[in-house]
């Protein structure tokens, strides 16, 4: 156990499965040893916005949000959103950064310019301590089911952790539909080996 | 379902749990016997029914809207179960009309109402602040601050509600509502076999001003006994700290203070209505200075005032958005309560970053009512559900939106101002069944003029896809009736309705533009599944490059799958459209507004 703990930050786009990963993340810290708190936006967002989730993992936790400066990883989904929510993280932290680019409507309609995955690159790499681009989307594609991608992040969040597989795959076990375990247990196995 | 009913079970043996604010309220209503649960779905609260329809040991249902459900409650619990009601905060103003008389008759058995409010309103038309209906009402109210609160005071909530014959109001905010956090699992109570006979209490359960008046002097002497009460309430409490400064807080702010304020004194509240009197003057005196940390308006720091307490709140925190530890910490630096610290800021984030709205989903049946409505330019009363998205870019078709069924009476209000246009209203089904109906009613006998397209997608889409009157099933997943909207529509007297296919463009075309010239109250029901209730994604369509002529008609459909592509047309340099595979569904809605046959089914290239 970590004496201080970690924060957490998963930004993406509303569909992506940001929820699920979060809730692994959490179930996670209980094993671990931590108290644990998370804290998702559901509704309105889910269409397609900009959604965040926070999670934290620590000895005692109060609030269930991660402020700005806060987070030891930024855990990308997309591209524009991982630039998005960089004020997360704490000077020195980590980005964890799936390496896909989902256009929002104001790119799509021409109203504005989506910045290029290399120009973001660079702007983390300007401020994090590392940044770790994992193919997740292209990953779970090839695994044959793309939404596993946020499993295959976990796979690589969970080396970076240095913290026991067996824990994480128990979760994955109890948090996905029985019919899908087998695809998420392969998903996160790719993901970890990325790293 | 099988999968839902093995988690809820396996809950069941732990000792702890992390549960959300609204699981964690589920499983108070199982460990409380609650047997009787009702509601409608509204973010942040919807996931507290759903949560609660896995126990067995509780009838659960989604009623039409909130006045119903608080109806329902009030039925049961007259009947001697114990029943919740369950509404976001918006809905509550629907609740409350009957929530209000429960107040003067009290029950046969305990009844808690949840109201999650949504403060910095992430989904929500305004940030009402609900804690001032328990005033209004003259009702007990408790604040949970975490998850393992949130099932406690349920609860309490109830043993509070037979021992005061009262309704119990408990509110959270979206970030208690939605955030998980550890809970210790309690047994849940046996709950009650067979009920006797209905009590025929009338002077008590029939409000007749009569007998109201009668009951109006217990309100009052219930609310004196239970301040006496909410002294000795557990999660009212003191933490004596640094004696310079004391902070007044409750719910997830409370949380929040802790954190930013470690060494401060404490009176954490859980209950926040009728205060405390005794422990807030004991809290005050002990301290120096008091402060009162609350989101939106200054219900608690009003009412410790005029008990002739010298604190301060609102003129240090404002009354709008979310309060969170990091500004929570900004407004005390500025007020000089704490000192100012030379810490790093954080990163910045470039600016003029594209924005990310929610947007309708690729196969979206909401999308060709938008589109068109836009290409008519016809003005457009709008109401709550997904399709409020149809207000956003690139459609700016719902012009006014402000609560729900609301559409069809400002409809009727546009054509009785005699308008030199056409009019609309748009409405989903779910919407239509809550608050839509009566609305349409009044249209006809009052000899409305104007269209009412009832986008009926066969679910409630926006708040996770609940079952309504139109589903042949319920929460519970039994089987039920479904209502036909068309034939409904015209047993209420509408003359013209017609039906239509949302995704067959043409013919809403053709049906839009025959309502909007009738002469009298029109109903176009434009029929197509939500994507999460069909489930059946065709093969993503693709785009001929060389037959795209970079016209952008396909753009004004809004669908996320719809992208620029690298390649620009050779004459106006325009960018040329493709389709991301990963995305699209084939609904096929663009390749029937493409006027140069450049977007097709995948088969046909």
């Amino acid at each position: 156990m970590r004496q201080k703990g970690y924060k957490f930050l998963i930004a993406g786009v509303g569909g992506q499965g940001t929820i699920l990963a979060s809730d692994i993340l959490s179930e996670v810290g209980i094993r671990l040893g931590y108290d644990t708190k998370k804290s998702d936006i559901l509704g309105l967002a889910v269409r397609g916005g900009s959604v965040v989730s926070h999670i934290q993992w620590a000895r005692k936790v109060y609030a269930p949000v991660v402020g700005e400066g806060e987070a030891d990883y930024l855990i990308g989904f997309e591209w524009l959103e991982t630039l998005r929510r960089l004020s997360s993280l704490r000077r020195r932290g980590v980005v964890v950064a799936n390496d896909h680019r989902i256009d929002p409507m104001t790119v799509s309609s021409g109203e504005a310019e989506y910045p290029s995955p290399q120009h973001i690159l660079g702007e983390l790499k300007k401020v994090a301590k590392a940044v770790y681009v994992i193919p997740g989307t292209m990953t779970a594609l090839d695994l044959g089911d793309v939404r596993t991608f946020n499993i295959v992040i976990l796979g690589a969040l969970s080396a970076l952790l240095e913290s026991d597989p067996g824990i994480w795959k128990g979760v994955i076990a109890e948090k996905v539909p029985p019919k899908a375990e087998r695809i998420n247990q392969k998903a996160f196995d790719k993901g970890r080996g990325l790293v | 379902m099988a999968r839902v009913k093995k988690s809820a079970a396996a809950k069941d043996i732990m000792k702890k749990a992390l549960l959300s604010g609204n699981e964690a309220i589920a499983r108070g209503a199982f460990e409380a016997g609650i047997q009787v649960a009702a509601g409608y779905p509204g973010t942040p609260s919807s996931e507290i029914l759903e949560n609660v329809a896995k126990y067995k040991t509780i009838y659960a249902e989604w009623s039409v809207n909130e006045k119903v459900a608080m109806d329902v409650a009030a039925g049961a619990a007259y009947s001697g179960r114990r029943a919740m009601v369950t509404t976001k905060q918006v809905g509550m103003n629907v609740l409350s009309d009957s929530l209000f008389y429960t107040v003067y008759t009290g029950l046969e058995a305990g009844l808690v109402v949840v109201t999650a409010d949504d403060p910095g309103m992430f989904s929500s038309q305004n940030e009402q602040d609900n804690r001032h209906y328990a005033r209004l009402g003259k009702i007990p109210l408790l604040e949970p601050a975490d998850s393992q609160e949130a099932k406690d005071f349920v609860v309490r909530g109830i043993a509070m509600s037979e021992a005061f014959d009262t309704p119990v109001l408990i509110r959270t905010t979206m970030r208690t509502s939605h955030s998980k956090s550890v809970v210790s699992l309690g047994e849940p109570e046996k709950p009650k076999g067979a009920v006797p006979p209905f009590t025929r209490n009338l002077e008590k359960y029939n409000s007749m001003c009569l007998y109201a008046k009668k009951r109006h002097p217990v309100v009052e002497k219930r609310l004196k006994d239970m301040a006496l009460y909410a002294e000795s309430f557990p999660w009212n409490r003191i933490e004596w700290g640094n004696r310079n400064l004391g902070i007044i807080a409750s719910g997830v702010v409370y949380e929040y203070a802790r954190e930013t304020f470690p060494k401060a004194s404490f009176l954490k509240l859980g209950m926040t209505y009728p205060l405390p009197r005794e422990l807030l003057q004991t809290f005050a005196s002990g301290v120096r200075r008091v402060i009162v940390i609350e989101e939106l308006d200054p219900f608690i720091e009003e009412q410790v005032r005029a008990m002739g307490i010298d604190a301060a709140g609102k003129d240090i925190f404002p009354p709008v958005d979310e309060l969170l530890p990091r500004t929570i910490r900004r407004y005390a630096v500025e007020a000089g309560i704490l000192p100012k610290e030379e810490e790093e800021p954080p990163i910045p984030v470039p600016e003029n970053l594209p924005g990310r709205s929610p947007v309708l989903c690729p196969g979206c049946p909401h999308r060709t009512s938008f589109y068109l409505l836009s290409k008519m330019k016809l003005p457009v009363a709008g109401d709550i559900g997904c399709y409020n998205l149809g207000t956003l870019p690139p459609f700016r078709a719902q012009h006014t939106m402000g609560a729900m069924g609301a559409s069809i009476g400002v409809l009727h209000g546009m054509g009785k101002a005699a308008l030199p246009e056409p009019a609309v209203a748009t409405i989903g089904d779910g919407t239509f069944f809550h608050a839509g109906l009566p609305a349409l009613l009044n249209m006809v006998h009052n000899k409305g003029l104007g269209t009412v397209i009832i986008m009926d997608n066969r679910t409630t889409a926006m708040t996770g896809h609940q079952d309504h009157p139109g589903n042949d099933y319920t929460l519970m997943g039994e089987p039920t009736k479904s209502v036909d909207i068309p034939t409904l529509v015209k047993a209420m007297g509408v003359e013209k309705v017609l039906t239509v296919d949302a995704f067959d463009v043409k013919a809403m075309e053709k049906a839009l533009k025959a309502c909007t010239a009738f002469k009298g109250t029109a109903v176009l029901v434009a029929r197509g599944e939500c994507v999460f209730v069909s489930r059946n994604p065709q093969p993503a369509h693709v785009v001929d490059t060389d037959l795209c002529v970079a016209c952008g008609t396909c753009s004004r459909l809004g669908c996320p799958a719809i992208v620029k592509a690298e390649e620009r047309h050779e004459k106006t340099g325009k960018r040329k459209t493709k389709i991301d595979p990963l995305l699209c569904i084939g609904c096929g809605v663009c390749r029937q507004v493409c006027p140069s046959g450049a977007i097709q089914e995948p088969q046909a290239k």
